[in-house]
């Protein structure tokens, strides 16, 4: 058993974890924060997905002891003072989603995108041009981690293109 | 539902309306709690080891290794696990028979039926000692010969039988003369392979036992069939066994039956004495839980020189597991979607050593569809005929197998609408014709079509003297929007505004709701409710009628109006709120519901007289590279008619979702089975390609919003429509674009090159 300090959601944790276990399972099953869903542990689906010092991961492919001095935030910790994040709200408008188990990852992920995005972070649609223009083929291609099976795709590009769009 | 009144008609009725979930704030904030997010003290994990061989016997069994991992409770196998009840044998007159996913009595026998299944669980007090536990489990086994190679077995089949609620098969006229004496034909094999649901949420339970009293978490389609069939297997009284399922995470037929994952769970906590939480991994999902049957399909058309058939044949192969599943109906469209005069359709079985087949998105019609609208597509460029006048010129007045009347029938008006929106017109006939520089342009249509299906269902309704309204049933919310619908159905029908409205669902103590299969949840859940509300109207204006200062004292119910929170006839009358208040009663119940057997009958009675279904006109745009054959849809047109519409945008999204995963059966989706070892080879969901967002492009969706004469609100039904003909329109449209027909599923480049 390791001790780790976590800060999740602006809230330092202490809790003890093998060094085994994922980030997914210490949010999950040690800290009770079942926002971000277990889809496949393994890479392939981003429900699980959380940012990392605001950076998007796949919390089932990190350790938890890795990420002792890293700000977490899960889907939990995106509403601010009771008020819903703009892309969660754009979401709930858009009915971006259908059973919602993929929500918390697409969502996550969509924050995160946003922001790479902003910072200049290229994609293969747009190649090595900076500050590509946020079109539809670029989000669809930043956002293809995350899949839905319940097909919401059409929802969730209409709820980031209008969180995009001032 | 009567006289309209003008106070009324100023308020918009909620049904027709675009609604957000009533769930949404609860899934976007993550609040939403899903089978394995419950918290128990003690709670331990449980994970399963699976078979390694296709069929045989287990000769040995060596935990030793596993038992000595730190944090492992126990070790179930067949030599120290309690016995369940074996599976109940079916019974037409108790659906809930209906609900094993195989005949395996888990855990009880060393036998081994197909490769992967669970032959032991490991308990352990954390999940990942679990796992690791499962992987130290050592099994011997003596190997019998087993059958999993469905191509190799598929020249076997035998001819499927028929049941009362499926046709095997069905003949009219002498269909091999007239294809034979037909001027134009085409004569096509079609292969279709499995597919797996992939619910993003992997089947999980949380199991408590507390003494006989039994509460399950479970993401579930039925939970009256978890309920009973729990019951049974773990014999206790149905009463005592509590399933809880407000949050499903997407199932499209996965989570309808019980298989393994749900029975082992109860069997750990039983055994061990701790509330148990059993999550699968995605790969003991494929290994435990079924998926849709790969398929051989003929179909041949004979048509004269207008393009008026006279010759439809349409058999097909699928296959079952040895140890359960069942048919699907492959050629069910084709009762219903020509004027053909000499039919034959026929449906054959093969039973192979594989997990047991199950029901997924349109069992049957999603694959079925691909080749009949297929080999439409094919005679029309045999006939040089444009394939929507060809299907124009085939629609019938009645039902073509038997002449039975349609209930609803709207594809000329589909297609018409269709056409316009997505620029038919604009299409040059010839094949490759079409460019935009690499790539070659191609569009194809192809029609949709699911019959109609109304379950048995009850639902109560309450009314507090605060003036809400509970709705109660146990329904079932997998994304569809459910609750949602019933919210804004109750709504309109006792004439309150939304907000006062709850939804009491997922819940196994509430009334027992339908199934969420067919495409029926909605249309049977609303025929109760309104029956329901109907009641409690009743009983609302009993209280009122004699009171002396009541408004609506000396009045006739059926003059009444419910709005404003009340009964009112003109601007006479009272709020619920002030009669429950003055009766001093501080609620009011009403609950309704057909019975079983009057249930069946009604429903017999009305499979004579009528054929129902939703359908529509599915328009596709693919690009394809020139030199590599990659295929990527560009537009999507689907124009249905699924009668009445109730929430405008949970009705667009699942139609969406349908069509959406229509193009992973059309373009990637194959769930590959080694025809060795019978061995589930690309178990993951890295490896089975469903679509992800740069696959799917902006889906144009609409519907005629013509109401249906005989199902409850004039609900037809969204949930599988839309994937059906999807395979087809794709591969219609890479036929344009490359003059290509591709008659294996699924259209990958290599059989473009
Ligand atoms: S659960 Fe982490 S990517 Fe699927
Ligand atoms: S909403 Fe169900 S998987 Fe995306």
């Amino acid at each position: 058993m390791t001790e780790i300090r976590m800060r999740v959601n602006g809230v330092v944790h202490s809790l003890d974890v093998e060094p085994w276990v994922s980030l997914l399972d210490a949010l999950r099953e040690r800290l009770g924060l079942t926002g971000p869903k277990k889809g496949c542990d393994q890479g392939a689906c981003g429900a699980c997905t959380v940012l990392a010092d605001g950076v998007r991961i796949n919390a089932c492919l990190a350790l938890a002891v890795q990420y002792a001095d890293k700000e977490i935030t899960t889907i939990e910790g995106l509403a601010q003072g009771g008020e819903l994040h703009p892309v969660q709200q754009a979401f709930i408008r858009h009915d971006g989603f259908q059973c919602g188990y993929c929500t918390s990852g697409q969502i996550c992920s969509a924050v995160a995108m946003l922001a790479e995005h902003a910072a200049g972070m290229p994609s293969v649609v747009s190649g090595s041009a900076a500050r590509a223009e946020l079109t539809d083929a670029e989000i669809r291609e930043r956002m293809s981690g995350n899949l839905c099976r319940c097909g919401a795709y059409n929802g969730i590009l209409d709820a980031i293109r209008e969180v995009a769009t001032p | 539902m009567t006289t309209k009144h003008a106070e009324v008609e100023q308020r918009a009725p909620y049904v027709g309306r675009a609604v957000d979930r009533l769930d949404g704030p609860a899934k976007v904030t993550g609040a939403a709690r899903y089978a394995a997010e419950h918290p128990y003290p003690n709670l331990a994990h449980a994970a399963l080891v699976h078979a390694t061989v296709a069929r045989g016997r287990i000769t040995a069994v060596d935990t030793a290794a596993a038992l000595a991992v730190r944090g492992v409770i126990e070790v179930l196998t067949h030599e120290n696990a309690p016995a369940m009840k074996p599976a109940p044998a079916l019974s037409m007159l108790n659906p809930s028979t209906m609900a094993s996913g195989t005949s395996v009595n888990y855990l009880a026998t060393d036998e081994v039926h197909w490769n992967g299944q669970p032959v032991a669980v490991v308990v352990a007090e954390t999940p990942e000692a679990a796992r690791y536990a499962a992987s130290l489990v050592r099994l011997t086994y003596q190997e019998s010969p087993a059958e999993v190679d469905f191509a190799a077995a598929e020249p076997n089949a035998v001819p499927q039988k028929n049941n009362p609620l499926q046709s095997a098969g069905a003949d009219k006229g002498d269909a091999n003369a007239a294809l034979a004496a037909a001027p134009v034909r085409v004569d096509l094999r079609f292969t279709t392979p499995p597919h797996s649901h992939n619910a993003i949420e992997p089947h999980a339970t949380t199991a408590v036992w507390d003494g006989d009293d039994l509460t399950v978490h479970e993401g579930t389609q039925n939970i009256a069939w978890v309920r009973q069939h729990l019951a049974q297997r773990f014999d206790v009284p149905a009463r005592r066994v509590r399933v809880l399922s407000p949050y499903v995470g997407g199932a499209f037929g996965g989570k309808t039956m019980i298989w393994a994952g749900t029975l082992l769970a109860v069997l750990a906590a039983r055994a061990t004495g701790r509330p148990v939480r059993l999550v699968l991994t995605r790969e003991g999902v494929f290994h435990t839980v079924g998926g849709r049957t790969p398929s051989t399909q003929r179909v041949a058309l004979g048509a004269d020189a207008d393009g008026r058939l006279t010759a439809l044949i349409h058999t097909s192969v699928a296959r079952t597991g040895r140890v359960g599943g069942g048919p699907e109906q492959i050629t069910s469209a084709s009762r219903h979607l020509y004027a053909a005069p000499n039919i034959h359709l026929r449906q054959n079985l093969v039973q192979l050593d594989l997990v047991a087949n199950t029901v997924m998105r349109a069992p049957g019609e999603s694959i079925g569809t691909f080749a009949l609208e297929s080999a439409m597509d094919e005679l029309a460029w045999e006939l040089g005929l444009d394939p929507i006048e060809l299907r124009m010129r085939n629609e019938p007045a009645n039902n073509p197998v038997d002449g039975k009347r349609f209930a609803h029938r709207m594809l000329r008006e589909a297609y018409a609408l269709g056409a316009e929106r997505f620029g038919w017109k604009e299409r040059d006939p010839r094949p490759g014709a079409m460019r935009d520089g690499r790539w070659l342009v191609g569009m194809g249509v192809a029609t949709a079509y699911h019959p109609a299906w109304q379950l048995p269902a009850k639902v109560g309704v309450r009314l507090t003297a605060d003036g809400t309204v509970v709705v109660r049933s146990s329904l079932h919310e997998m994304g569809m929007g459910a609750a949602t619908a019933q919210a804004q159905i109750a709504a309109d029908t006792l004439g309150v505004p939304m907000e006062a409205v709850r939804v009491e669902y997922g819940d196994s103590d509430l009334p027992p709701g339908p199934g969420a299969g067919g495409s029926g949840q909605t249309a049977s859940a609303a025929a109760a409710l309104l029956a329901a509300s109907h009641k409690l109207k009743r009983s609302v204006f009993a209280l009122a009628r004699h009171a002396p200062d009541s408004p609506l004292r000396g009045r006739r119910l059926d003059r009444l109006e419910a709005r404003d929170g009340g009964l009112y006839e003109g601007s006479a009358g009272e709020t619920y709120a002030a009669i429950l208040t003055r009766a001093g009663r501080d609620h009011l119940e009403a609950e309704a519901g057909p019975g079983m057997l009057g249930f069946a009958a009604k429903m017999l009675r009305d499979r004579r007289n009528w054929v129902k279904a939703a359908s529509g006109a599915q328009f596709c745009e693919v690009r394809v590279d020139q030199d590599t054959g990659e295929v990527r849809v560009s537009r999507w047109v689907g124009v249905f008619d699924v009668g009445t519409v109730i929430n405008t945008k949970t009705v667009a999204a699942q139609l969406r979702g349908g069509i959406v995963m229509g193009l992973g059966l059309a373009l990637s989706e194959e769930t590959l089975v080694d025809r060795r070892t019978g061995r589930v080879v690309n178990a993951s969901l890295a490896e089975n390609h469903v679509p992800v967002h740069a696959d799917v492009p902006r889906i144009d969706v609409d519907w005629l919003g013509d109401p249906d004469p005989t199902m409850p609100l004039g609900l037809l039904g969204v949930g599988e429509v839309s994937i059906t003909g999807v395979g087809a329109a794709v591969a219609n449209a890479v036929r344009h674009a490359t003059g290509r027909r591709i008659l294996d599923l699924p259209i990958t480049l290599d059989k473009l090159l």
